[in-house]
């Protein structure tokens, strides 16, 4: 077997491989329901009800799509440089730290001001998270896939100290949980009384500037080009190094954002089942997007979608709420699959 | 005696519109040495990798000793009795010399390596055919010499009767050359048949009994050596009568690129550079020849601003260079032609468009305030299309799909367009066709005409002979004195890229 | 501080040491002959889940300790191949489909759990593997207790070091292995599949990472919980480079590593409250990527590591 490249196809094709990535997991996460005692139509048709069936529905999966726009840019971003950042889960919980201290009455400030005061200095704090294992990879040669996820555990850790010692709500029963931020530090609802709130529509101006920065932008060319072949890049006088720590700023930056909406705009106080695996997700979210910043946007809905739906789905049918993880890392690998048959072709001898 | 050992018939190779190998058939006699002779890019190695089963042919057969080859199949080559010594070595590097040999010699499944057999074997081998090596060496620690050497021996342990050399003389220096010639007469002497790929005619006409030429994918000729002469086997390869380029006296300019004394670290896997001193003039090309491996890799990098000097001065146009970087040596107009244009030269997942603004993406012409101006980028690109006569299909297209030659023609027009003041060509040539091999001479003879300094690397003696003004050979990470135009012979510039003193030459 | 100090020398540090150590051992050997193929793989950690789980699972539902570990090698060869057909043949990304088993592969582990469980609030308990004491052996102070009362897994594990070590570098088979991670080329010219040597390789040491988890399932523990690995694969994966691609030092590194996780939760004991206990627990993380960063530089990775091979290429 041997793989020759191909050219690239039309967009209207290149689009298709989603499509098939996406119907080709739900074949194979149709054998665990079937395994589960269930038909796959009706759960799948649950599924998709639970999404996006009703307003409440899917005004939910839009909001479970916020964080997860975030880290997928986050993911995108950093692995069109070919940096690995494993680590967005935890520069979101870095994120919601520095939402928690600057945000629970310390500035005195009106919210025009607190707001964006808070995102920066978030942004900053998970830039420089990711800013380490940068730093490692290229004055060391330490593999960051491991750095940055054996700081997700620190980090997490580092979290439930805070939880429990300096940021613990003194009203909180004992529960490891925050204070809640201050009115003026919190992202206001789009629709009043819905959960839907602000950090969405921050989320989507993230996409786009991202979408120009990769475009139009000489930072954005350098990073694709290190990404693509950094011993060229390299020869061509592109500074590779210093572009990987612009690539992490940017990279922990955005992952960092989703900690702050979860917080400012959802929870409005820090615990540590903030994420339950956002981190994570974001790299699925990525690789679906074929890395593309806008594509982000679409796959995030798509794969909150199936988080939000399997959660309805599973009260009702009785498949345990696990499948929408399956079927999200399924997707994972049958996109990644799909990508490169879309740019090679398969030759038997 | 005169049974075929091996017959090819009929192989046919294609990749894409590209065939590689149009239905070509011979025979390969008991203790013969067959030499395949051909161009670059003329089909040589492809048809050898269908012979070993790394490729599968389109159509056509191969028979060993009266029994057909299963295609595809390195395995059932092997067992065939067919070895095969690679352009570049298949060693694991990090493994010793009888590790490299005896890998897959014995059962996969066996509790233990036999090592002892093993070793008594290698030395019984090295001794008859004269290959000394030390079996329990680490092969990072061998010359490449010894390295050709554990190649040959690794065929042999495995009993080849058919050895094929896939260009075997390009890493060695004349006296290995020689060593290998008189190690293959004895191996013939034991009935052992040899295919011995070249694009050298000297090495063909000294070591071979029978010479096939191959042109663009086919055989057109077969030739016994006795009875051929090396004009003949020239034309035939070329498929005209080679005129030599005409070269207008050089009008030589004041020097453009100084080295003083410069030593730098191993580099490319190469020697280091120790105490070099070198002038480029402009108009002028100098010519660097040499064996590879001997410190070309650290001195292109050096120029090329991707290594940095440990001693000594570099300066252009007079001027002494504090920093230096690739960025640095761009700026002050050295244009670079890498050596390895897919690894190094191009991105290949990357649009034309965006690979030919590589090195200037910087410039007020490419981007202003961190934005790309995308459209003069595009225009940029189509006009070196034009200009450099480039077959693509557009600037959108990814540089991987184009061929050789187009994208060694993307870079040249990359590198020439602004007019640079010093020219790094490293290997310019490697590997491309005929035609695309005399549009690159013609661009740098007009770059030479404009009054640019060139220093022009080649592995490939004939090609410095044509174009150089001047001449350097490069040993040990030292340079020769430089030699004028037809001022030293191809015997004196071997005795210095062997190493010899200058005073012995 | 003297009390510090004498916990070094008690037995039942040693005891916890290498219990602690033994599924890293195995986790480590598994990876480390991946990488010695060419192959990062990080499937570890959700190829240890699911190791954990199956290995468990199989004992819950009846089957006899031995037949549970059996069961936990084949899910984890299962992945592995799942793995190694997209990295290998494929050439895919080892990062990418590395994360991408193991997101499946806890996944999926955690939705059978639900699956088969649906009812359990407390997980069940099994009963683990016992010590089995050495006569003789087992009796020698501070060493006895440590190295010769533990449970079969623990000297299995010990066991598998020995074996890999000895496949490496003392047979045919392991000759191919560790050439088809230093230039597969040569292992192709010489008539050897390099899909195979690799896949396969894939495969055992999956096998053997999953017997890692199980261990904590089977061995250390007696029942199965949620994010139970908890980052011990990402520390097996330092452990490997740690030990310098090499199963003796690398398991040299990972007793250390082992006693040292032992020593810090009698520290967080005799802290009395003083330090949070998180700091503790960062420990071993932190540890791990201070190894990272001490042999990084003169680390001599496999030269082909995270580098496909497509047949014919040089």
């Amino acid at each position: 077997m041997r793989l020759e490249p191909k050219p690239a196809p039309p967009l209207g094709v290149t689009l298709l491989f989603p499509v098939a990535a996406i119907a080709a997991t739900l074949l194979i996460t149709s054998l665990l329901v079937l395994a589960a005692g269930a038909s796959p139509f009706s759960v799948f048709y649950l599924v998709a009800r639970g999404a996006a069936g009703t307003q409440f529905a899917a005004l939910e999966t839009l909001t479970r799509a916020t964080p997860l726009i975030f880290t997928g840019l986050a993911v995108a971003v950093a692995f069109r440089a070919k940096l690995w950042n494993i680590g967005a889960e935890a520069q979101l919980y870095i994120g919601g730290v520095v939402t928690i201290v600057l945000g629970t009455g310390a500035l005195p400030l009106p919210s025009f001001l607190l707001i964006p005061l808070i995102m920066l200095a978030a942004m900053a704090a998970g830039a420089l998270l990711l800013l380490g294992p940068a730093v490692l990879k290229t004055r060391f040669g330490v593999d960051e896939v491991v750095t940055t996820l054996l700081l997700n555990f620190i980090v997490l850790l580092f979290v439930s100290m805070l939880l429990e010692g300096p940021l613990k709500d003194p009203m909180g029963l004992g529960w490891p949980q925050s204070q809640r931020v201050v009115a003026e530090a919190q992202l206001p609802r789009i629709i009043q009384g819905k959960r839907l709130h602000y950090g969405f529509a921050i989320s989507l101006c993230a996409a786009a500037i991202v979408w120009v920065i990769m475009k139009k932008t000489v930072l954005g060319y350098e990073m694709r080009a290190v990404g693509h072949n950094a011993e060229a890049a390299s020869f061509a006088g592109i500074p590779v190094n210093r572009v990987l720590m612009k690539t992490a700023l940017l990279s922990g930056g955005l992952a960092a954002l989703a900690g702050f909406s979860e917080v400012s705009g959802l929870k409005g106080n820090l615990t540590l089942d903030l994420s339950p695996g956002y981190g994570y997700s974001g790299i699925v979210v990525a690789m679906l997007a074929m890395l593309n910043p806008l594509g982000v946007v679409a796959s995030a809905i798509f794969v909150a979608g199936i988080f939000v739906g399997a959660d309805a789905m599973s009260r009702t049918a009785g498949v345990p709420s696990y499948i929408a993880d399956v079927m999200v890392a399924t997707a994972l690998l049958t996109m990644v699959t799909a990508i490169l048959m879309s740019r090679f072709r398969v030759r038997w001898r | 005696m005169n049974a075929p050992v091996l017959r090819l018939t009929g192989i046919t190779k294609r990749f894409g519109p590209l065939v590689a190998n149009d239905a070509i058939s011979f025979d390969l006699k008991r203790g013969e040495v067959v030499a395949l002779l051909g161009e670059n890019g003329a089909g040589k190695t492809t048809l050898m990798n269908i012979l070993f089963g790394h490729y599968v042919a389109d159509e056509g057969s191969v028979e060993t000793f009266g029994k057909s080859l299963p295609p595809g199949d390195p395995r059932a080559a092997l067992d065939a009795g067919i070895g095969m010594v690679h352009q570049h070595f298949t060693l694991a590097e990090n493994m010793t010399v009888l590790e490299n040999i005896a890998l897959g010699t014995q059962a996969m499944w066996r509790a233990r390596l036999d090592r002892g057999a093993a070793a008594r074997r290698i030395r019984k081998l090295s001794g008859d055919f004269g290959l000394a090596i030390d079996p329990g060496a680490v092969v990072a620690a061998l010359s490449v010499g010894e390295r050709q050497r554990v190649e040959i021996l690794k065929a042999l342990y495995r009993d080849a009767r058919i050895l094929i050399l896939d260009e075997p003389t390009a890493v060695l220096t004349p006296a290995e050359t020689d060593a290998l010639f008189r190690t293959l007469k004895l191996l013939v002497a034991q009935g052992l048949s040899i295919i011995f790929i070249s694009h050298k005619l000297h090495e063909v006409m000294a070591a071979s009994d029978r010479v096939l030429v191959l042109r663009a994918g086919r055989l057109v000729g077969e030739r016994r050596t006795a009875e051929t002469s090396r004009s003949e086997l020239a034309a035939l390869m070329v498929g005209q009568e080679i005129a030599p380029a005409t070269v207008a006296p050089a009008k030589v300019g004041p020097p453009l690129l100084e080295l003083t004394d410069v030593s730098t670290r191993a580099g490319g896997g190469g020697a280091a550079l120790d105490g070099v001193s070198l002038t480029l003039r402009g108009g002028e090309i100098t010519g660097l020849a040499g064996v590879s491996g001997n410190g070309q890799a650290a001195l292109a990098a050096l120029i090329a601003g991707t290594m940095q000097p440990l001693g000594g001065e570099i300066a252009i146009g007079g001027a002494t260079v504090k920093e230096w970087s690739p960025r640095r040596a761009l700026a002050a107009g050295i244009a670079r032609i890498p050596e390895d244009r897919h690894a190094v030269g191009t991105i290949g997942d990357m649009s034309v468009t965006e690979n030919v603004i590589l090195e200037r993406y910087r410039s007020a012409r490419f981007s202003r305030l961190g934005f790309l101006d995308w459209r003069a980028a595009r225009g940029f690109a189509e006009e070196i299309i034009a200009d450099y006569d480039v077959k693509c299909p557009s600037p959108e297209a990814r540089i991987r799909l184009l061929s050789g030659g187009n994208m060694q023609k993307l870079i040249l027009g990359r590198a020439l367009d602004p007019e640079p003041s010093v020219i790094l060509a490293n290997q310019p040539t490697r590997g491309l066709d005929v035609g695309a091999v005399s549009y690159v001479h013609k661009k740098l003879l007009e770059a030479r005409a404009r009054g640019a300094a060139i220093l022009l690397i080649s592995e490939d003696l004939e090609e410095i002979l044509a174009l150089s003004d001047r001449i350097l050979v490069m040993s040990k990470g030292r340079l020769s004195t430089p030699s004028a135009r037809g001022e030293r012979t191809v015997r004196e510039l071997g005795e210095l890229m062997a190493g010899h003193a200058e005073a012995a030459a | 501080m003297e009390q510090a100090l004498e916990i070094l020398f008690t037995a039942s540090f040693w005891v916890a040491a290498i219990r602690i150590a033994s599924p890293l051992i195995f986790a480590t050997m598994g990876e480390l002959i991946c990488e010695r193929a060419g192959v990062l793989n990080l499937g570890i950690e959700g190829i240890m889940t699911a190791g954990a789980f199956a290995g468990w699972f199989t004992v819950y539902a009846g089957g006899d300790l031995w037949t549970g570990v059996l069961v936990a090698a084949l899910a984890g060869a299962m992945f592995g191949l799942l793995h190694a057909t997209l990295t290998v043949p494929l050439g895919l990304s080892q990062h990418v489909v590395g994360i991408g088993v193991t997101l499946l592969a806890s996944s999926l582990t955690y939705f059978i759990y639900r699956l088969a469980l649906p009812e359990v609030t407390s997980p069940p308990k099994i009963a683990p593997f016992e010590p089995l004491a050495i006569p003789g052996l087992s009796s020698i102070p501070v060493i006895g207790p440590a190295l010769f009362n533990q449970t079969p897994l623990t000297y299995l594990a010990f066991a598998t070091v020995a074996v890999t070590a000895w496949v490496l570098y003392r047979t045919p088979l392991g000759l191919a292995i560790r050439a088809a991670g230093e230039n597969p080329a040569a292992v192709e010219a010489q008539g050897i599949s390099v899909t195979g040597i690799r896949m396969g390789a894939v495969m055992v040491g999956s096998a053997l990472m999953a017997v890692g988890g199980a261990f904590l399932t089977m061995s250390a523990f007696n029942s199965f919980f949620f994010q139970m690995i908890n980052g011990r694969g990402w520390i097996c994966i330092a452990l490997v480079v740690f030990g310098s691609w090499r199963p003796g030092k690398a398991l040299l590194g990972a007793i250390l590593f082992a006693a040292f996780d032992a020593y810090q939760v009698r520290l967080q004991q005799l802290s009395g409250g003083i330090v949070p206990y998180q700091v503790f627990l960062m420990m071993p993380y932190v540890l791990s990527i201070l190894a990272l960063v001490l042999v990084a530089r003169r680390a001599t990775y496999p030269k082909a590591l995270m580098i496909p091979y497509q047949k014919g290429e040089r």
